[in-house]
Formats: structure tokens, C-alpha cells, sequence
């Protein structure tokens, strides 16, 4: 009695299993959004300025509007699917969303199992520091303070290609290199675009202007593999949105400066 | 899935750690003279009939006593420079470090110059000594002798403490230990020998001031 109830368990997830995954590849995605009307877009929750939730516990931020502007231009209403970093690609791959718009990095591993878009927002370490500061290069650095968080890839880059004139102050977090650089305890930083539009977002004295870039790994949207309309009309919105300002305008909001020009 | 020791990656950074070391032991002779000296003298001006100086004092030393070394610190270096006083990391460092043991340093200090016998201060006026020589020939150097041990211990809790200075990238002993592991990720080696340092920095550092301390006051602590 026991073993048949086990068997008929199994069975019975067996098939809701498979039942759902040939559920999910019936039809091509573009055609069901463009029916249905509704575009369901995994964006993130704990993540600024990309996505975070606001007061009123609706999510906001730089891959929210970019999935609305996207919704738009398909005619669709956009469901936002709150993920996190791991669960992101799966939900995309189980067919619980369309388009995965979660500052995702591209990668070799990646590719293999997700297709992408092209870059819709930039993710990059670079050298920041205020307008007075006439640096254009790593060599312009000689003779100045660098401040960095001990250990992030900034640091490791930074540290192969500056000489010894550089003076690079080391903090052990985000919040002391932040710190440093407001109180002018440091000239320039280098950390990530993400971090300079956090103090960006706090009005400072000193503003954090971008010099030079050390690393640059994008943004890119996620679409499962095989949806070759879907991607085109994608890449289709965003290169007019690059072109007609939109997405700057959402770059500008978010991040503080306008779209790199080589996006 | 045994952690595989390895040692001598850390030679390639000697330089760092015996940067570190130096810049340790720097921070705390330059701090523990200065320290003194203040301690030395706040504890004169506690002891004064003085008391606007009196009260001033206790609320500089209740003040320090009182809040995390690292805080203090962090207003230092982070808070200053808002007020236009924005020092350097090794001057902030060092400062923090030399505000931090006047305060304890006064107390201890103070409690050495209660314990002068009277009938010695009494000994002294009645030689008409002024108070100022009365201090500085009669009460000072017993008091110093007595309290020695105590002060000893405070400045090298003040070497251990400057290990909180690598959080603002001042590069010591621990900032050398920190930098070394984020390049090497070997923690237990990089923290065990940086361990091992301290505790031969602390030990020798407890014995230099043993015999300091013998030399000068030895023969005014027995009197």
C-alpha cells in the first residue's frame, strides 16, 4: 500500500513536471507577449541603484524603468518578478519570465545557457574624482591619493598598472573609501559605477566624475535560447532608446551621468 | 579536503610586514612619550587647587575614557576635515592614539600622586620648596615608580589598540596582515604570523619598559 502511494506520487510530479516544462516551450515568446499583452520581466529587489524596493514596497530602479520602457514599445503591460542573483537565470529558464533584466553580467558559462541581449547599462570600475582634477589617464595619477576598498577587483587591477608615484590608500569597505573621498582625505577613487552613484545620490561637496575606466563588464538582458524574434525586437527597442536619449535619461537618473557613448 | 599549509607564500611580503612592524612600533614610542607627557601633566592639574582646571581635566579624561577608541578615531580622520582640520592618516593615527593614553595615563598617574605621604609634602614646605618643585622633586618620581607596572600594561594595551588604525589605511602591523591576506587568501597562515608578531612586540616592549623603569625610578620607589 505504502510503496504504491510513493510510486503514484512520483508519477503524478513526473508528469506535472513534464506537463509544464512542454507547457513553457509551446509558443514563441514574442508572439504570446504581443497576444497576451503582458511582459513578465525578472528585475531585483536588493540591488541599488539597479533595483531595490521603495517605501510604498514597490520596486524601483535603473532595470525597472528599462523593463517598462521595453514593455512599452512591445504593447504590453510589464509584470515585475522580484529575484535575487541566484535565482535569476532559472526563473528564466523554467519559463517563469520573458526577459531577465537584473544587472546580469555576460559570461562564457552563461552563454551556453541563456541568450543576450545588447548592453543596456553600464557596469564598469573606473577612477572617479571631482571636476578640478585634471586626470586622463593612469599616468595623469602620479603624485596623487587613490583611495580603493582593500581586496575588490578594483584594488587588484589598480594596483597592476599604477607606479610607485601613485600614492593608493587602502580602506577596508565600501563605507571608508566613500568616507575618505567626501572628506577630502583622498583626491580620487577607484570603485565601481554603482558605488560613485551612491554618493552621487547624497548631493556631496565633492562630486565623483568619471576619469578613466579600469574594467568594463556592462549589463546585458537575458532571454531564454531558440527566441530569435523576441531577441531582435529587444536589441531592436534598446539601440533606439540609446538613440533617442530615453535610456541616457534613465542612466541619468539612476547612475547620476549620461550613457557611456561606446555602450 | 585538508587545508594545505603554506607558509612561505608569505615571504614574497616580507617587506609588507616589516613595514608594518616598523610602522607599529613607531606609532607607539611617539605616542607613549607623548601620552605620558600628557598624562603626567593632567594628572598635576587634577591634583590642583584649581577648579575650572580640575573639572576641564576630569571631562577631557571621562570624555576618552568613556567611548570606543575607534570612534574617536573615525572623528579624527572622517569628522574633522568637515570643522577645515583635515590631517593625514599617520597624523590623525597618531593623535587618537596620544589623546586616547593621556586620558588613561592621567588616572593612572593621579593615583600614584595620592598615594605620596603626606608627611613628605609637609617635609618639603617646611624646607620652603615651592609647589611646583615640591611636584616635580618630591611627589613625581615615587609616584611615577609606583604606578609603573599599571602604566606599563595601558601603553602596551595602546600598541595592541593601534591595530584599529588600518581602518584608516594607516599601514601597520594589522593593514599589513589585511593586505596580505586579500592577495594570497591564506588567512590562518597571514593572521598566525601576524599573532606571532605582536606577541613578541608586546612581550619585548614589557620588558624595554621594565628596564626603563628600574633605571628611573627604582630608587625613588623604595623611598
Amino acid at each position: 500500500m505504502r510503496f504504491a502511494t510513493i510510486l503514484g506520487a512520483v508519477g503524478f510530479a513526473t508528469a506535472v513536471l513534464v506537463g509544464g516544462m512542454t507547457g513553457a516551450a509551446q509558443a514563441d515568446a514574442l508572439e504570446r507577449i504581443t497576444k497576451e499583452k503582458i511582459l513578465r520581466v525578472a528585475v531585483p529587489q536588493d540591488f541599488p541603484p539597479f533595483g531595490s524596493v521603495g517605501t510604498d514596497l514597490k520596486p524601483v530602479g535603473y532595470d525597472i524603468d528599462a523593463a517598462a520602457l521595453i514593455a512599452k514599445e512591445l504593447g504590453a503591460k510589464v509584470e515585475l518578478v522580484p529575484v535575487s542573483s541566484s535565482n535569476r537565470i532559472p526563473y528564466l529558464t523554467t519559463g517563469k519570465v520573458d526577459l531577465v533584466i537584473s544587472s546580469l553580467g555576460k559570461n562564457a558559462e552563461r552563454e551556453k545557457v541563456i541568450d543576450f541581449s545588447v548592453a543596456y547599462a553600464p557596469f564598469y570600475n573606473g577612477v572617479f574624482g571631482p571636476e578640478a582634477s585634471a586626470v586622463e589617464k593612469v599616468e595623469d595619477l602620479n603624485g596623487k591619493t587613490v583611495g580603493v576598498t582593500r581586496g575588490s577587483v578594483e584594488d587588484i587591477e589598480l594596483s597592476k598598472i599604477v607606479t610607485d608615484k601613485v600614492t593608493v590608500r587602502r580602506y577596508e569597505d565600501n563605507n571608508g573609501t566613500i568616507s575618505a573621498f567626501l572628506s577630502g582625505q583622498v583626491e580620487l577613487v577607484a570603485t565601481g559605477n554603482v558605488v560613485a552613484a551612491a554618493i552621487f545620490e547624497r548631493n556631496p561637496p565633492r562630486l565623483p566624475i568619471l576619469k578613466f575606466l579600469i574594467k568594463n563588464s556592462p549589463c546585458f538582458v537575458g532571454l531564454n535560447k531558440d527566441e530569435g524574434p523576441l531577441l531582435e525586437k529587444v536589441n531592436g527597442i534598446l539601440t533606439k532608446a540609446k538613440a533617442d536619449g530615453s535610456l541616457s535619461a534613465i542612466a541619468k537618473k539612476w547612475l547620476g551621468t549620461p550613457l557611456p557613448k561606446d555602450l | 579536503m585538508a587545508y594545505r599549509f603554506d607558509f612561505a607564500s608569505l615571504l614574497d611580503y616580507t617587506p609588507v610586514l616589516v613595514n608594518g612592524v616598523a610602522t607599529t612600533v613607531g606609532l607607539t614610542l611617539v605616542g607613549a612619550v607623548l601620552g605620558v607627557g600628557i598624562g603626567i601633566g593632567g594628572a598635576a592639574a587634577r591634583s590642583s587647587a584649581n577648579a575650572p582646571l580640575r573639572v576641564a581635566v576630569g571631562a577631557y579624561v571621562e570624555l576618552i575614557r568613556n567611548t570606543p577608541f575607534l570612534v574617536q578615531l573615525f572623528f579624527i580622520f572622517f569628522g574633522l576635515p568637515s570643522l577645515g582640520v583635515r590631517l593625514p592618516e599617520w597624523q590623525a593615527a597618531l593623535l587618537a592614539m596620544v589623546i586616547n593614553l593621556g586620558a588613561y595615563a592621567t588616572e593612572i598617574i593621579r593615583a600614584g600622586i595620592d598615594a605620596t605621604p603626606k608627611g613628605q609634602i609637609e617635609a618639603g614646605a617646611s624646607l620652603g620648596m615651592s609647589g611646583p618643585q615640591i611636584f616635580r622633586y618630591i611627589i613625581l618620581g615615587p609616584a611615577m615608580g609606583k604606578i609603573w607596572p599599571a602604566l606599563t600594561s595601558q601603553i602596551i594595551i595602546v600598541m595592541l589598540g593601534s591595530s584599529v588604525c588600518s581602518q584608516i589605511a594607516v599601514e601597520e602591523l594589522s593593514f599589513a596582515a589585511n593586505f596580505i591576506q586579500s592577495r594570497n587568501f591564506r588567512p590562518f597562515e597571514v593572521y598566525f604570523v601576524a599573532t606571532a608578531l605582536y606577541l613578541a612586540l608586546a612581550v619585548g616592549l614589557r620588558w624595554l619598559l621594565a628596564r626603563l623603569g628600574d633605571r628611573l625610578f627604582a630608587r625613588a620607589a623604595r623611598a
